[in-house]
């Protein structure tokens, strides 16, 4: 288990720090997918099943495409002709580490360092569908009104005006 | 360390690189790359808080998942959608040039 | 006697792990069951291949191929050689990385998805509580592929294939997972081997309890049908990669094995998808009468892949082409509604009683909606006989 973890580690965040850091736009994109796709195995190393396959799904199938075309219609395909980190790079660099540093400090002192391990749950899709229509049918049907009001507030704000 | 540590700080380094990137990174795109990642690494923080809990079968961490991820890729389109029309009134993606109401 | 053949792999399967020493028993399995589903569809691709050509040659009236062994049937042993020994043209201002990876991220997905569908009885490779979930997921992996050949050959017209096959895979993803949703509403599960253990035994008239002899079951067989045949990017919805309009689409650039390997995953890709609807609406692995139960199941799965392959080539060689706009429309403003209300006529049926009344109300709620909605999005359009103007 703990090499399955180790390689899913590795190039998740080789694949973080390659869609960071990479000239070429579409480059980046595609080395996001990749991080997607590792952590959908870190999600089904974790025995959840449904939602590793929804990652890929989502992430990979639309999300990873919509930045995709996003990029092609802003032209970002062409190599950039000026530099691509902004000038005031070390603050941000500078709060990126600081956040780290907190968050593995707190990792560190608190008592998830020696917990032990419950076993693991089955769960199975069915379990999931009741939950969502008996406990969280409100998330759900917000999430529905959500999407809906995304899906057409994205489609007015991209659509071509009209020359008056 | 227990492997809850290790997907805890796997998920704290992801979320740096993501932040890291956004802060520093001038084509509006890739600050949205770096908000997905982000979003993603509190996501692998859930899921591995779930699997290591006391009551797996409450099933709060995948319930949240789930949404997160319905809302985020909800976000990703608007986004995106925000970006192609400011491209087209500014003719630049460079979130450093986008500053008229400056100053 | 009936009971041994039908599990003739599994038992083969399980004579050879026995070999291997105990540890290692189920990485044995696996790779024994893996190397026979790619021995098995690979060799499938090659004479389909075959079968195609000459299925369309006497559609259109001439004979397919038939010099290369007996009345041609050894051409994809040809086509494979020609692939091989072709030399490999990647254009100067491609993108190496991104150009020699696109076609491994298209035969890598097409491969995948195999793993959840049930060949035979006890013959899938993994049940997966997601089974389903995990076809369309990995399924979709499939387009980002398609971006990854179009955008790296640095050609305009390829990007421009690329652009349209994938605004048509995604737009045709929808009415694909809605038609199925269906099914996975009325069995309770996901999990491909529960679908298929949905639909044993047959009706007091003889027809088997499969899914597609119920009006919804049969609107949504159709409507996956067609959302299969544009997924798959095959005529009549291959305007991406027609020969005649863009010449190849998003791999024009791409010549010898990698091309080979294009060809290769679209057609596992349709052998997939064809299989992922027999196991949703056409019963799977069950026999179609009573008394053919003694065949074996394995069978009854390739004969049925067979079937829908045949209707498959058929249909290429009868239909003319549809438009980029008519494509999307058809998608959107006609084939989500149905699938829409086919999921709400699903719902009405598994409440009502069994009995002729939800047959009725089935059917009429499927019918209805069909002919209205199609009368409605023809009111515009003028189709009248067509005038020439000819310079007189």
């Amino acid at each position: 288990m703990n090499v399955v973890f180790a390689i899913i580690a590795v190039v998740t965040i080789a694949a973080g720090v390659a869609a960071m850091s990479l000239r070429n736009l579409v480059h980046c994109a595609l080395a996001l997918t990749v991080a997607f796709a590792g952590l959908a195995a870190a999600y089904l190393q974790l025995g959840a099943q449904f939602v590793g396959f929804t990652q890929i799904l989502v992430y990979i199938g639309a999300v990873a495409i919509l930045i995709v075309f996003a990029i092609l219609l802003t032209r970002g395909s062409e190599p950039a002709q000026q530099p691509i980190i902004s000038s005031g790079w070390i603050a941000g660099v500078a709060v990126a580490v600081i956040v780290l540093a907190v968050l593995v400090y707190a990792i560190g002192k608190s008592s998830i360092r020696d917990s032990k391990v419950p076993p693991a749950a089955e769960v199975t899709v069915r379990q999931i569908g009741d939950a969502l229509m008996n406990k969280f049918v409100l998330p759900l049907e917000v999430v529905g009104l959500l999407l809906t009001a995304a899906l057409i507030g994205a489609v007015i704000i991209a659509m071509k005006e009209e020359k008056k | 360390m227990s492997p809850l540590a290790g997907y805890l700080i796997l998920s704290a380094f992801l979320f740096s690189i993501g932040l890291a990137g956004a802060l520093t990174r001038r084509n509006a795109i890739i600050v949205l790359i770096g908000i997905e990642l982000m979003l993603n690494a509190a996501n692998l923080n859930f899921i591995a808080f779930w699997r290591f809990s006391e009551h797996p079968e409450a099933l709060t961490g995948i319930m949240f998942v789930i949404f997160s991820i319905g809302v985020a890729a909800a976000e990703a389109a608007v986004g995106l959608a925000l970006i192609i029309a400011i491209y087209r009134h500014y003719k630049t993606t460079n979130v450093d040039e986008v500053n008229s109401l400056k100053g | 006697m009936d009971d041994s053949l039908d599990q003739i792999f599994v038992t083969l399967n399980h004579w050879l792990t026995g070999y291997a020493p105990v540890g290692w028993q189920p990485f044995v399995s696996a790779v024994i069951s893996i190397a026979g589903i790619i021995a098995v569809f690979a060799s499938l691709f090659a004479v389909t291949t075959v079968l195609e050509r000459k299925g369309l040659g006497r559609i259109q009236n001439r004979y397919g191929p038939n010099r290369v062994g007996p009345f041609g049937f050894l051409q994809p042993a040809a086509d494979g050689i020609k692939a091989l020994i072709k030399e490999d043209v990647v254009p100067r201002a491609a993108d190496q990385v991104v150009h020699f990876l696109a076609p491994l991220a298209t035969v890598i997905p097409a491969f995948l998805v195999y793993a959840v569908l049930p060949i035979g009885r006890n013959m899938v490779l993994v049940d997966y509580d997601a089974g389903a979930l995990f076809f369309f997921a990995v399924g979709a992996g499939t387009e980002l592929s398609v971006f990854m050949a179009g955008w790296s050959s640095r050609n305009k017209y390829s990007l421009l294939g690329a652009m349209r096959a994938i605004a048509q895979m995604i737009s045709y993803e929808i009415p694909l997972i809605l038609s199925a949703v269906t099914v996975f509403m009325i069995v309770g599960s996901l999990s491909t081997t529960k679908i298929v253990e949905a639909q044993a035994g047959y009706h007091w008239f003889g027809l088997p309890n499969w899914f597609v002899v119920t009006p919804w079951g049969f609107a949504g067989f159709i409507l996956f049908m067609i959302a299969a045949t544009a997924e798959t990017n095959r005529s009549p919805f291959d305007l991406p990669e027609g020969e005649s309009e863009i010449i190849a689409g998003y791999y024009i650039e791409y010549s010898g094995f990698k091309f080979a390997l294009f060809f290769l995953g679209e057609y596992l890709g349709l052998f997939a998808i064809s299989g992922l609807g027999i196991t949703l609406f056409l019963g799977g692995w069950h026999a179609p009468f009573a008394f053919l139960e003694w065949v074996p199941s394995w069978f009854w799965f390739f004969a049925k892949l067979q079937v829908l392959i045949a209707v498959f080539i058929w249909i290429r060689g009868t239909l003319p082409r549809l438009r980029m706009d008519q494509l999307m429309n058809f998608a959107w403003k006609f084939m989500l509604p149905m699938a829409l209300i086919n999921i709400i006529t699903a719902a009405v049926w598994h409440f009502m009683q069994p009995g002729y009344q939800r047959w009725l109300v089935g059917a009429a709620m499927v019918v209805g909606p069909y002919i209205l909605l199609g009368r409605g999005l023809m009111e515009g359009k003028k189709l009248e006989k067509r005038t020439y103007q000819f310079a007189e």
